[in-house]
């Protein structure tokens, strides 16, 4: 029988694991080399629940660095990694309007 | 304004260096988010999408200009050079770094304002009409009574693991500007027949997952018994709410699930035995609190002086002045509305330089006070009117003078998907949309008041329910949709507004809002009956057909 958390994770496609850093709050990525990162390119992408399971796991062994890890989907588009919908790509992007000045 | 003394002080001060070695803990390890997360909600921080977010209470939404001017410091010194002022008069910075966060509460509290009790499961900020003090349709000023509640109920230890968040709204108006039927109490503050004065006791109102208008259980309790009554309420709401659902905790479940006469039995049995204790409001603590109440040593002065009868001669200004400034309690004197709304902008977005600009104005000439009022806009409550024409300048060169309150195009959005990690859905970029498809405000005018309100999640931090159009972002299958409402209201005929029909997507929306506008004006029997009333007389039925047969 499988774990609470991978009856619940759905995996269609590739994914990453994403946080915000502790000390500001900036979205980080989790690597293959178990650590974080700002560029999306950075992250580990995987593909099923099993692995996307363990990567949130060691990702949640520590938390300050980032905290709230969590799954999120990801695209990959010629060797590149792009967010997976539109709460991903605001939080890579900013906000989608001029902020004032 | 309200003068703060050593008590009050020292109080912030010792709070901002116990959040400060909370942080330094965190940081180093030694406190694990799951431990730190409470502390730093209490403290009015939030993690939000890129950002941790600060959330600052203006109490009964007003400022002085020197705490304005700090405001736009740390906006500066520590954020991204601006604020977002909300539908419940806080204000939120939405880059700080939690490094930076102690340095920013630390300056802040130099001036007496703070996050406390802006999150969590307490009670929040107590709310109340922007123009308290200054408008004449008032019976008495409701902040006295809002600074009463608010004294009594900052850190009360047993209201502050509450069964949700609690939100209490005041009027002393019959005009209810603080939308008091659409919180947890709402209360009414007024005279009755032998001039003595009471409030309206409202509760079980809110907005979010399950909306409720809130339910009068006593017409008029006498000023003096508020906290004891208040917290009756407490108690019983403490009692018998439930916290085994998040989303069935909040006080207006409760009420809806035992009626409102039970829920008032209870409230004036537990009521019956604390009356006369110790929360009874002495005729010298009320005084002594309505002494702090600094009010502005008015000059005597006529009304319609000669620099605004000649002013008025231009027709920009003469258009403000219709559209922003409203009637002063003193001769002489006016209440101004300042827009947060340039059409095509965040509402109630400020930047650092606007918010300096405003305190100064407030300095220069308005007693040093400023006001938040819950549609997101600001207000200089004391304002000569001889002092309009300057003013306005200022103001106009600012881009703080868009003469559009209360206008299409003056929308009410919550930070929604672009800020906030609750959201299903963007709701600035919509409003911003919208507001550019009425960006002719002689065409705004021509429609006359009416209130758009956009939340971007079920939460409904921008209160759709209650908009005269009301907008619901929801998603499906990962595409933003939006849900229609109209014929909602926040006023003192409060009511929720009815869906349209089905959700459309996030390019439709300007659209459809534009139709159901159209609708309106083709069906209105005349300039003088607002949207909300043509939707009152004829149903949703008409918009719904025009709309949905366009999209």
């Amino acid at each position: 029988m499988a774990a609470p958390q991978q009856q619940k994770l759905k995996v269609h496609g590739p994914v990453a694991v994403t946080a915000n850093r502790l000390t500001d709050g900036v979205v980080v990525w989790r690597t293959p080399d178990h650590g974080w990162s700002v560029d999306l390119n950075d992250a580990a992408v995987v593909t099923t629940a099993p692995e996307a399971i363990a990567l949130l796991a060691a990702a949640q062994q520590s938390d300050i660095e980032a905290v709230g890890a969590y799954v999120a989907p990801v695209l990959l588009d010629d060797g590149h990694v792009l967010p997976g919908n539109l709460r991903e790509r605001i939080r890579v992007a900013g906000p989608t309007f001029e902020l004032p000045r | 304004m309200y003068v703060y003394d050593e008590f009050d002080r020292a109080f912030l001060a010792e709070r901002t260096a116990e959040f400060r070695d909370q942080v330094g803990r965190r940081l180093s390890g030694a406190l694990s988010e799951d431990e730190f997360k409470p502390l730093r909600l209490m403290n009015g921080v939030y993690l939000q999408l890129h950002a941790y977010m600060l959330r600052i209470a203006i109490p009964y939404g007003t400022l002085s200009a020197t705490q304005l001017r700090r405001m736009a410091h740390v906006a500066r010194r520590y954020d991204r050079g601006y604020g977002h002022f909300t539908t419940r008069q806080n204000i939120q910075f939405n880059w700080i770094s939690l490094q930076d966060l102690p340095d920013a509460m630390a300056s802040l509290a130099e001036v007496g304002v703070h996050g406390i009790q802006t999150s969590g499961n307490c009670i929040r900020n107590v709310t109340t009409d922007q123009w308290a003090g200054a408008t004449p349709e008032e019976c008495d000023d409701p902040r006295i009574w809002a600074e009463i509640l608010r004294q009594y109920s900052t850190l009360h230890p047993e209201f502050t693991y509450l069964p949700r968040k609690f939100k209490i709204a005041i009027t002393a108006a019959d005009k209810d500007r603080a939308a008091v039927k659409v919180h947890d109490v709402g209360l009414r503050l007024h005279r009755n027949e032998a001039g003595e004065l009471g409030f309206e006791v409202l509760v079980g109102g809110g907005l979010g997952r399950t909306p409720f208008v809130g339910k009068s259980i006593r017409k008029f309790l006498p000023a003096r018994h508020l906290l004891s009554y208040i917290e009756a309420i407490m108690r019983v709401y403490n009692q018998f709410g439930r916290r085994d659902n998040i989303y069935k905790a909040r006080i207006k479940i409760l009420v809806h699930e035992i009626g409102a006469e039970t829920f008032a039995a209870a409230v004036e049995k537990e009521w019956e035995a604390i009356r006369d204790g110790a929360l009874h409001l002495s005729d010298e603590i009320i005084a002594d609190i309505r002494a702090r109440f600094l009010y502005p040593a008015y000059e005597t002065l006529a009304d319609q002086p000669a620099e605004l009868t000649e002013a008025l001669k231009d027709p920009a200004f003469a258009t403000w002045h219709r559209n922003s400034v409203t009637t002063h309690k003193q001769p002489g004197y006016a209440i101004v509305t300042v827009s947060l709304k340039p059409v095509g902008a965040p509402p109630g977005d400020a930047t650092a330089d606007q918010m300096e600009v405003v305190a100064d104005l407030a300095e220069r000439y308005g007693f040093n006070e400023i006001r938040v009022g819950h549609e997101q806009n600001l207000c200089l409550p004391n304002i000569a009117q001889k002092d309009l024409p300057a003013l306005w300048r200022a103001l106009e060169a600012a881009g703080l003078a868009t003469p559009n309150v209360n206008l299409v195009n003056d929308i009410i959005a919550c930070p929604g998907l672009d800020y906030c990690a609750l959201a299903n859905a963007r709701a600035i970029p919509v409003a911003q949309e919208i507001a550019k498809r009425f960006a002719d405000l002689e065409k705004a005018r021509g429609v006359g008041r009416l209130h758009i309100n956009i939340s971007g999640c079920i939460n409904a931090c921008g209160h759709h329910h209650v908009g005269h159009i009301g907008i619901l972002g929801v998603e499906k299958n990962g595409q933003e949709f939006y849900q229609i409402t109209l014929g909602g209201r926040a006023d003192e005929h409060a009511q929720l507004g009815t869906l349209l029909g089905p959700a459309v997507s996030y390019e439709q929306v300007p659209g459809l809002i534009e139709d159901v506008v159209d609708t309106y004006m083709e069906l209105r029997s005349g300039p003088q009956e607002l949207f909300v009333d043509t939707v009152a007389r004829l149903g949703i039925e008409p918009f719904k057909e025009r709309v949905y047969a366009a999209h």
